[in-house]
């Protein structure tokens, strides 16, 4: 007969307050990570199958679209062909029209870089119990991320404002910038492609901040410390970390390739 | 978990550990290093011609510079190997779609721009 393995024989009270230690029997961490950091990186996973679907389905349109196959010098913006990105974010804040291809794309790419090293550096804090210099690396990572969004609201201005020089429609009409229906850039889906895209990242980047802000007042309040460990910083971190992975992989599909 | 290697000497209460950053700020100079090349190849490889072998040396860099992201900022590299293989392999995976997919969308594109002539 199976023994049983839950009830206890009365005989055994003696060891009844001995904790069982058995595979089943709870407080066991698979791949020695703890429960809310194991559930961080599934949801990441998940995460990343909804980016990949975004940039899969750049790839297919931006593949199904002709080329422009002249010299880069004589682009110009056509419903026909796929446009150059680099002719297209071409401008810099408070540099009117001057042409620097690229230019605000790379500033932003490295304003997001140095926000994910300042959150390794709010980890590595948070390990010491170091509370003065987790608020202070938060404080950076925070500032980093805001001014990121401050950008992308400053590239979203620009892109659907348009450039000076208008795309001139089949009826002689001038048409500046984008929207989701048409654009001045190229074929309809390039634009609506940047808008999802970058859209749906820049909302990432959003939430990441406020989980920050949150973190640095629960931190401030002394919650981790009391707890006895800055665990909540680091799952907040590996967040903040793939949004940052995410950027890389849109910075080289959407604006390099 | 698994952690970086820290200095093992026994604090007194109240005492916090000298920050061990070194490999932070190295990492990072490595993303930095990686994405200026990524930059100045993308403006010296223009035009037609290069194209297939810009984009592959664009791609290779990205996917070097995940590495990083995922391995030190994120601690991958040293989790366990299960944990390791349990993201890697949707991944994978997802890589697979991204090829297909795009190989399909040069399809699309050509049977569109030929049906009429």
């Amino acid at each position: 007969m199976a023994q049983p393995t839950t009830l206890q024989h009365p005989a055994a009270s003696a060891t009844q307050d001995a904790p069982r230690t058995g595979n089943w029997d709870g407080g066991n961490e698979p791949f020695k990570a703890s429960y809310g950091k194991l559930m961080m990186w599934f949801f990441l996973l998940s995460d990343a199958f909804t980016f990949a679907a975004f940039l899969t389905t750049y790839g297919m349109i931006r593949h199904k679209h002709e080329v422009f196959t002249g010299d880069a010098k004589d682009f110009v913006f056509s419903t026909r062909w796929w446009p150059i990105p680099d002719h297209v974010f071409n401008a810099f804040p408070g540099m009117g029209e001057a042409n620097v291809p690229l230019g605000f794309v790379a500033l932003m790419t490295m304003i997001l870089i140095l926000s994910s090293v300042t959150m390794v550096l709010a980890v590595e804090a948070g390990h010491r119990m170091d509370k003065a210099d987790v608020q202070k690396w938060l404080l950076w990572t925070i500032l980093f991320g805001a001014t990121f969004l401050a950008s992308q609201a400053w590239e979203w201005t620009h892109f659907i404002n348009g450039h000076a020089e208008p795309t001139i429609m089949a009826d002689g009409t001038k048409f500046y910038g984008a929207n989701l229906s048409m654009n001045q850039y190229g074929p309809v889906l390039f634009a609506d492609l940047f808008f999802f895209i970058t859209g749906f990242h820049g909302t990432h980047v959003f939430s990441g901040v406020c989980l920050l802000v949150w973190c640095f007042i629960a931190t401030t309040n002394g919650t981790f410390e009391k707890r006895g460990h800055y665990e909540m910083i680091e799952k907040i971190g590996l967040y903040w970390h793939f949004v940052d992975l995410v950027w890389v992989f849109v910075f080289t599909f959407f604006y390099l390739v | 978990m698994a952690s970086h290697a820290t200095t093992e000497h026994t604090l007194a209460p109240g005492e916090i550990a000298k920050p061990n950053t070194g490999w932070i700020w190295k990492t990072f100079g490595v993303l930095v290093l990686i994405t200026a090349v990524e930059f100045a190849i993308t403006f010296a490889l223009e035009g037609e011609h290069f194209k297939t072998f810009r984009n592959s040396i664009l791609i290779g860099l990205t996917i070097l510079k995940a590495f990083f992201i995922v391995g030190e900022f994120m601690h991958l590299k040293h989790e366990t190997k299960g944990l390791i293989w349990t993201i890697l392999i949707p991944v994978a995976l997802l890589v697979w779609l991204l090829v297909a997919l795009v190989t399909e969308g040069s399809f699309i594109g050509e049977v569109l721009q030929n049906m009429f002539k």
